[in-house]
């Protein structure tokens, strides 16, 4: 007899769905990245997020080790590097918030020693490359759902190469600053317009680093794709998070 | 999924196997539980040197003449006093405040109380605990340098902090270092907790629902989230700070500052814009070293009264609120600082509004103790001690949350008091309450009650003693920061007050002996600690004391019901511990009703 649990309220369910990979829900992870493993039977069937959730016995609603994925109870479910890197990403989200919340409150000032910044034309080209590397990391995951292993590893490839070109490009970007004589401590608009770039340019060759790793070392505690699956949340968290910082200097140059 | 399970046995320090050999196992260790007590110990020795500091300040307040050991040229001069006061709070908020309730008990507690093997990234784990400790030596190693350790406070107020050490000793190179330090603790801080994140989140034994956690993993939980959003916006301030001081930019420096006669050429920057990142951080770190202690106490008085948590789902929820809450009042530091009366109204209403979860939690802990079997045993004096504490500071914070009366108190020593007595010793009586109750289940063995309630009864008194005349002083406007007050009339006036808090500071730091004594024979010879020696419910106690290395040996537990289930009607004990099968409920006796 199992004991009689009280049913979980909807709202409930519906919030800490998003915080389990075992429930029927895969944010982000299976809907956007995709994934190799099937779907089971049950999680097909029960697309929605009211669905239940307990898969028998007398677990509660995200057990662990008798969870939906039934796992040696010796190791980390795969599904902690997914959620490690969603929090992970909410604090690199928070430092960049920050940042630009600093720069919003400095420009707002409206001292004379704010002279905006027209971007050279190298960082339209970086933030393309950036974009592209985007959709062949996201096309790369799909050869290796689909097991076409080879283009997997092209595309895979392809991602770190366009990378590398984009913090060679942000380089460029700073080359051409300097030689402009628009330095760290020219003005305020440039002090955060280097300490931006060069902030997500370090979370980049992070990235980088990460890429190249994969493609020479296979990882010994987690699957191929449960690795580039993070990896790829972590690229494609940083392509948005550039446009985002790009818009917002193109716009405060362009005015 | 074939590659991981072929793979995983070659892994080193997998959880199912203990590493060998003295270095894996004590120094270089992944394991949660003893990174834990790296952690504890840390915030020991953290704790030890701060409260030195505040002897060696207390002592000058009230002897400002008298010649000091450990002090250069034996006459503390006020840079100094200053300084002190700067590594004192810095000491005692992030290695002490920060370390010892979430990073240590935290650690160690956390995977056992939800049933799991480890952290979820335990070499994460590993390096967090090990980023602290180099932050710890970074932070001391101010101490040695040319101009000696910043003057600036815990709070590193620009343009003081911004500028080198043309402001003052100690802002040369020891603000450099202090600024480094923190930025090593915040990475430190950040991957610690995403591991707690994503441990509570992924982790959870089978039957561990959210409504089923005890509270104190609902307190780390909450604590972990309120780090991860704060260090990130501290790293990001102190990385502009740092620039401000190393490469000449002026994120923070105003126009026009003539310091030592010079006028400084940089400016256009706003001194407030670091104050509002710093207190985003510092209002959020409040609640990161108070809210494990309201976990652990809610724990505690549970086990003691031989009753459930009153209005356990209220409480889990007090504590998301009060969380929400932190990121939403930082402003309420800043009255004096030239803000808009208008976001000081807004901030005031909200600082009032958390005192709603908070009462909330005070009655419920009054509710958890009415009507129960009380056992006064050193925990709960402690705990009991930690609900004092935070009714009597949070209290003044009540008054200080209004603009008007906080203009008039905030450089006074009422100020000093109100965040003593709420952040300082309720987290500490919270941390004395967790350690007295786990400390069976960390190493095997019992502390002396005896020597226990003597601390017990001497830290209460004692704290009260230095605390309560403190709020007086302020009153009567005394200001804080000042390294002698017996210059001015109506401040020399207080002297005796002084002398008295200082007299109950020795005493208190004299108590502090005792548990040091206690700990430490009771580690060797303390009487051997059955399992469950507290007739806890909780997962910590369906293990051996001291836990495996993997945590549970034998069969994982599964999760049966709600956490705090003591007198139960019905049942054959008065406790019905988590673990335990519905059908062998009310086998154990033999009877059936």
């Amino acid at each position: 007899m199992r004991p009689a649990r009280k049913p979980i309220a909807f709202s409930q369910r519906l919030f800490f769905a998003s915080f389990s990979n075992g429930a029927p829900v895969r944010w982000g992870s299976t809907h956007l990245l995709g994934s190799s493993e099937p779907l089971r039977p049950s999680l097909r069937t029960s697309g929605t997020i009211a669905a239940p959730v307990k898969q028998g016995g007398d677990r509660g609603a995200s057990g662990f080790f008798g969870g939906p994925e039934g796992r040696n109870r010796r190791e980390a479910p795969p599904r902690v590097y997914i959620t490690g890197m969603f929090i992970a990403l909410g604090a690199i989200l928070m430092f960049f918030a920050a940042l630009v919340s600093a720069w919003v409150v400095r420009r707002g000032l409206g001292n004379t020693d704010w002279q905006p910044i027209v971007l050279p034309r190298v960082v339209w080209l970086n933030t393309l490359i950036l974009v592209a590397s985007s959709l062949t990391i996201a096309y790369s995951r799909h050869c290796l759902v689909v097991n076409r292993d080879p283009e997997h590893r092209h595309w895979w490839g392809v991602t770190a190469i366009l990378g590398m070109l984009f913090l060679t490009g942000q380089l460029l970007a700073w080359r051409q600053l300097l030689a402009a004589g628009l330095f760290l401590a020219s003005s305020p608009s440039s002090s955060f317009f280097y300490v931006l770039t060069a902030a997500h340019g370090l979370h980049i060759l992070g990235g980088v680093a990460a890429l190249l790793l994969l493609t020479l070392h296979t990882p010994c505690r987690v699957t191929r794709d449960t690795a580039t699956r993070v990896i790829a949340l972590y690229w494609h968290f940083l392509g948005a998070l550039w446009v985002s910082i790009f818009a917002l200097l193109w716009w405060e140059g362009s005015k | 999924m074939n590659s991981a399970s072929r793979a995983a046995p070659a892994a080193r320090d997998t959880w199912a196997e203990a590493p060998q050999g003295l270095l894996r196992r004590y120094v270089f260790s992944t394991d949660h539980k003893m990174i834990g007590l790296q952690y504890f110990f840390l915030a020991l020795i953290a704790v030890t040197v701060g409260v030195v500091l505040s002897l060696l300040m207390r002592f000058h307040l009230v002897w400002p003449s008298a010649h000091l050991p450990l002090i250069t040229g034996g006459l503390m001069t006020p840079e100094q006093y200053l300084a002190l006061v700067t590594m004192h709070g810095s000491l005692m908020v992030f290695f002490v405040l920060t370390t010892a309730p979430q990073s240590a008990l935290g650690n160690y507690f956390l995977p056992l109380q939800i049933g799991a093997p480890d952290m979820a990234f335990p070499r994460l784990n590993m390096l967090s605990f090990w980023l602290t400790l180099l932050a710890f030596l970074v932070m001391l190693s101010a101490f040695c340098v040319p101009g000696g350790a910043p003057i600036s406070g815990w709070t590193a107020y620009p343009p003081l902090s911004g500028i080198t050490d043309i402001t003052g000793p100690g802002e040369g190179l020891g603000q450099s270092l202090w600024i480094f330090s923190i930025m090593v603790f915040c990475v430190g801080s950040l991957l610690g907790a995403i591991n707690f994140i994503a441990t509570t989140i992924d982790l959870r034994a089978p039957g561990m629902t959210l409504m089923r956690m005890p509270l104190t993993v609902w307190a780390w939980f909450v604590t972990a989230i309120l780090s991860l959003l704060a260090f990130a916006v501290l790293f990001a301030g102190a990385i502009l700070l740092l620039l401000d001081r190393l490469a000449g930019t002026s994120f923070f420096l105003p126009a026009g500052l003539v310091i030592s006669g010079e006028l400084e050429t940089r400016g256009g920057g706003s001194p407030l814009l670091w104050q509002h990142l710093f207190w985003f951080f510092g209002h959020p770190e409040v609640y990161i070293a108070i809210v494990p202690g309201m976990g652990m106490v809610s724990h505690i008085l549970a086990n003691f009264s031989r009753k459930p948590v009153f209005g356990y789902r209220v409480m889990a929820l007090a504590i998301c609120a009060i969380g929400f809450l932190g990121f939403t009042l930082w402003g309420h530091h800043m009255f004096v600082s030239g803000m808009s009366p208008y976001s000081s109204l807004a901030f005031s209403f909200l600082t009032l509004s958390i005192g709603v979860p908070s009462a909330v939690k005070t009655f419920n802990w009054l509710g958890t103790l009415w009507g129960g079997r009380i056992q006064f045993q050193t925990p709960m004096l402690f705990a009991i001690g930690f609900v004092s504490f935070f009714v009597t500071g949070g209290l003044s914070g009540i008054f200080l949350a209004q603009p008007a009366i906080d203009t008039e108190l905030h450089a006074t020593y009422y100020v000093v008091a109100h965040f003593h007595i709420v952040m300082g010793v309720a987290a500490i009586f919270g941390i004395f309450a967790a350690t007295y109750y786990w400390f069976p289940k960390m190493f095997g063995r019992k502390t002396n009650d005896l020597l226990g309630k003597l601390h017990f009864w001497l830290t209460f008194a004692g704290a009260y003693g230095i605390f309560m005349p403190m709020h007086f002083v302020g009153l009567a406007g005394g200001v804080r920061r000042y390294a002698d007050s017996t210059g001015a009339k109506y401040l020399a006036a207080l002297q005796p007050l002084h002398r008295f808090m200082t007299i109950a500071a020795f005493v208190t730091a004299a108590a502090q002996l005792v548990f040091f004594y206690n700990f430490f024979v009771s580690l060797k010879k303390g009487r051997p600690a059955s399992d469950n020696p507290w007739n806890a419910t909780t997962l910590e106690w369906a293990t051996p004391s001291p836990p495996p290395h993997g945590n549970f040996s034998g069969e994982f537990p599964k999760v049966y019901r709600a956490p705090y289930e003591y007198s139960v009607p019905g049942a054959p004990r008065d406790f019905l511990p988590q673990h335990l099968p519905p059908e062998s409920e009310f086998a154990e006796s033999g009877s059936t009703s």
